[in-house]
């Protein structure tokens, strides 16, 4: 007898956002040439006392030039058992096969004698979307259709985390210091990329969530960050306005999602991007002409809840593309070089030096200012 | 018929002090105090008193105090002095009880219930003194997303804006139409919201012609359900139209004011006849769905052509927040929620004191209504009712709001001491009545800098705030439920709020 009502409860949003403060290091060859990643361990090593062993990770692009007209998904599989984890995999890939033709797949290479803390089962997935993924309609574009389908792993397959998804290119990451994670998936000897970046962590909880290191990435867009969002809580429900689910309980993952509704959705160039992520104050943009004043105003007004506020450093690459960025008042570290067609941005200069003793230009950017580094040649890149 | 209801204050005149300077009786339109010459004392009659404080602030000899009286009564948790007298005077006068100001009862008041976060170490909190922390706020419509040309470095944005207002702090006065509140208040707030680069709210009762000049780039102007002094030249005078749908103080009818305040110039700027009373009616009655206000804003954007936000206030009730949702359809560029401890000048107090959801629910389930929807950029949230401090104003926005009106506290600026006797036109503080005698204590100059005072006081504590939050640009706080925690709320409640528990 009797109806049953049932209030629906709002969930509270909570959420654990992880603190850290990290070194970045990013290194392109603007000529294309593809080099392997001796040089940049080495680097983001000799900043080891940035980080503390938890956490550590690389973005490489270039390194799949067979496979370079498909998705490389690099996906994790995390839990307590090897069942779990092998349950999560069978999972995600009755998931996988029913929206993507898989053309290949397989664990990606490690070396077991490097011992890290829990690694999880690590696998990646070459894949293009089933015909027919346009169908609806409804999706405005192939890259909009990935990454809801990453979103729909991340938040609804539990110990399923894809983190890496872009064409030609590809993320490691995972919990100890960068080197050793470097070494672990042997990039020094498997792969060969025209542009690397490398992230060092000092998170100031000691889980071990292989997840949380760097560089997070959607599509090709990739980011290593050093920081803190003290804006975090807004950028995230804008972000999630479009679409995108913040699943991995860190700041830097708003970064990279903003990266890619502005650059790749929204199609706005880079300048317009990095004045929206780190805009000029109102007393500077009030003193300017009347149109740069005009856009600046627009851009804080429309783009207000992407401002990252709080310190940062971060380095955003994508496709032929790197860029280094600091907040607007300029609280973390950040140094661009250049040596030949190599560009380099660091946390630190004596990384820099360390690999190439001689420079031709060494500066520090100003807040809210990017430092872009492009690919001047694409023809080495598709061989 | 004899009144069997106790004085609600006691007054104190200390004899020894008194110097017999008339100063109370003159100061107390309610006629409470009165010079005896045979005795050479002033005598008080309490019956009559409000507890405005005028006499005990304006005494030159500080001989008097004057406080709530204590209880007679039994003690009765149930039949409170407060409920046992409310019935004597309707008993003793058959009319609805009014009463004035927002509601004095103990519902939760979660600003005090809710602490802020400050940066330690891993992020470094930020000196305002040293760095530039920005307030500055948009008030309207955004777009999805916008679309810009470049050229050879040359940028040009292609979408087309709606028009916005820009506040340098996100603090606006809050409706007070002229008639309720003197001219003198309401053009001290008008002066204060130019200065302090804010905006005032005319209320429902027009804009004085010779006001619209000076004031008008500071305004907002009501439409509300009477329809009083709209022209189109008031309209377009001010910086963005409201379409008053609900107040806190009274949500489901309308205003109130009694004919006694309809002096000749209210009368003139309200084009209605003076003396007459000017009840608003409950409703819009072109206004009976959702169809019919997205005509008015429509008619309103036409009217204005289409150069100036147009604003909805309502009331916070249960279902506002798929209200606001339909508003924000309807074509409102910002949504005004008014919370139950909004005030008023004249409201039925069974109305003012049971009536409508507290605004700070109201801001959060809002926001997070139009998240969900994905189209919380299409319009501004202002929170109304019960904001008492910069804090307050923190926790606003963090929860969601754009931006506060505020009322009452622009009143207790001004000298407001919270009486609740405003509809009774008799404000001895020269606020909240038409009495040129009363009215004249009111001096513009420094009624208007006690009010910009005001904002720039909170406005330096919102500074201070956010940059121990490791935040400096407002925006960075809107909706940034992470910077708050809940103390002493149960479960449900920090689930409408969207924040954790201290310490989680």
């Amino acid at each position: 007898m009797g109806f049953e009502i049932i209030m629906p409860r709002i969930r509270r949003e909570l959420y654990n956002k992880e603190i850290c403060a990290c070194s970045i290091f990013g290194a392109m060859n603007q000529g294309g040439e593809r080099v392997s990643a001796s040089g940049v361990m080495k680097a983001i090593a000799n900043m080891r006392v940035r980080g503390n062993g938890l956490g550590g990770g690389f973005a490489a692009y270039g390194i799949y030039p067979d496979y370079k007209d498909y998705y490389a998904f690099h996906l994790m599989f995390t839990g307590k058992s090897p069942q779990a984890k092998q349950e999560a995999k069978l999972e995600l890939e009755d998931f996988l096969s029913s929206r993507f033709d898989v053309v290949n797949d397989e664990e990606i290479p490690h070396d077991d004698e490097v011992k890290l803390r829990d690694p999880p089962l690590v696998w990646r997935y070459f894949v293009l979307p089933k015909e027919g993924w346009d169908d609806s309609g409804i999706v405005p574009s192939e890259g909009d259709y990935i990454a809801d389908q990453i979103m729909a792993v991340n938040a609804g397959i539990d110990n399923a985390y894809v983190f890496s998804s872009g064409k030609n290119m590809g993320c490691f990451k995972g919990v100890g210091y960068p080197e050793e994670v470097g070494e672990y998936f042997m990039l020094d000897r498997m792969y060969r990329a025209h542009t690397w970046t490398a992230h060092g962590r000092f998170p100031t909880n000691t889980r071990a969530w292989w997840g949380g290191a760097h560089p997070f990435s959607l599509l090709d867009t990739t980011v290593v960050h050093n920081g803190e969002v003290s804006s975090y809580g807004t950028n995230r429900w804008y972000l999630e306005m479009y679409g995108y689910a913040c699943t991995l309980q860190t700041d830097t993952e708003v970064i990279a999602y903003a990266a890619d509704l502005l650059m790749r959705r929204q199609k706005l160039p880079l300048e317009v991007v990095a004045k929206i992520l780190a805009p000029p104050i109102w007393n500077s943009i009030d003193r300017l002409p009347e149109k740069e004043r005009k856009l600046l105003t627009t851009l804080r007004m429309v783009y207000g809840p992407l401002l990252m506020n709080g310190p940062f450093a971060v380095i955003i690459g994508t496709t032929g593309r790197m860029i280094g960025l600091t907040d607007r008042i300029r609280l973390r570290p950040i140094t661009a070089a250049t040596r030949g067609e190599t560009f380099y941005i660091s946390s630190e200069e004596a990384s820099i030096r360390l690999i190439s003793p001689e420079l031709d230009r060494v500066w520090t950017p100003n807040g809210g200012e990017p430092v872009v580094a492009e690919l001047k040649s694409t023809k080495k890149v598709l061989i | 018929m004899r009144s069997f209801v106790f004085p609600e204050f006691q007054i104190i005149r200390d004899e020894e002090k008194c110097g017999q300077c008339r100063a109370c009786e003159r100061h107390c339109s309610f006629g409470v105090h009165t010079y005896d010459p045979v005795a050479d004392r002033l005598v008080s009659d309490e019956r009559k008193c409000a507890g405005c404080q005028r006499c005990a602030v304006f005494c030159p000899k500080g001989a008097i105090i004057v406080r709530p009286s204590p209880s007679y009564y039994r003690p009765n948790a149930s039949w409170s002095r407060e409920k046992i007298e409310d019935l004597k005077r309707q008993a003793e006068t058959g009319g609805v009880l009014l009463t004035g100001c927002g509601s004095d009862k103990p519902f939760r008041i979660y600003w005090d219930h809710i602490v802020l976060n400050a940066s330690q170490v891993t992020n470094p909190s930020i000196d305002p003194l040293r760095e530039p922390m920005e307030l500055r706020t948009f008030l309207g419509r955004k777009p999805d997303l916008m679309e810009i040309a470049a050229e050879d470095g040359d940028i040009e944005i292609k979408t087309e804006l709606s028009p916005n207002l820009v506040v340098e702090t996100p603090i606006l006065f809050s409706a007070m139409s002229y008639g309720a509140i003197s001219y003198n208040a309401f053009r001290s707030l008008a002066t204060a919201a130019c200065r302090s680069k804010t905006y005032f709210n005319t209320g429902e009762g027009g804009l004085p012609r010779e006001m619209r000049d000076e004031f008008g780039r500071c305004a907002i102007v009501q439409v509300a359900s009477g329809r009083f002094g709209i022209d189109a030249e008031y309209l377009n005078c001010a910086q963005a139209v409201e379409i008053k749908v609900g107040q806190g103080a009274k949500p489901g009818i309308g205003g109130h004011l009694p004919g006694e305040k309809v002096s000749a110039s209210v009368a003139e700027t309200r084009m209605i006849p003076p003396g007459t009373d000017a009840i608003s009616p409950a409703p819009h009655h072109d206004i009976y769905s959702i169809e019919d206000l997205a005509m008015l804003i429509s008619a309103l954007k036409e009217a204005t052509n289409y150069e100036k936000p147009i604003s909805v206030k309502i009331a916070a009730v249960h279902n506002f927040a798929a209200i606001a949702t339909g508003i924000v359809h309807a074509g409102a560029d910002i949504i005004a929620i008014d919370g139950l401890r909004g005030g008023t000048g004249a409201a039925p107090k069974a109305i003012r004191d049971n009536v409508g959801i507290p605004t700070e629910l109201a801001i959060s389930s809002l926001d997070r209504r139009l998240r969900d929807e994905g189209i919380r950029n299409r319009c501004s949230i202002i929170t109304a009712g019960g904001i008492r401090c910069s804090a307050d104003v923190v926790k606003a926005i963090a929860l969601g709001a754009d931006a506060v009106y505020i009322g009452s506290a622009a009143l207790i600026a001004m000298g407001c001491t919270l009486c609740q006797k405003c509809y009774t036109g008799k404000c001895n503080w020269g606020i909240c009545t038409q009495d040129p005698r009363l009215s004249g204590r009111l001096n513009v100059d420094i009624a208007s800098a006690r009010l910009t005072n005001l904002i720039s006081a909170w406005s330096h504590e919102i500074r201070e705030m956010l940059g121990g939050m490791g935040i400096n640009a407002l925006e960075s706080l809107r909706g940034n439920r992470d910077h708050l925690r809940g103390i002493g709320l149960y479960e449900w409640e920090l689930d409408v709020l969207g924040i954790k528990g201290a310490g989680e």
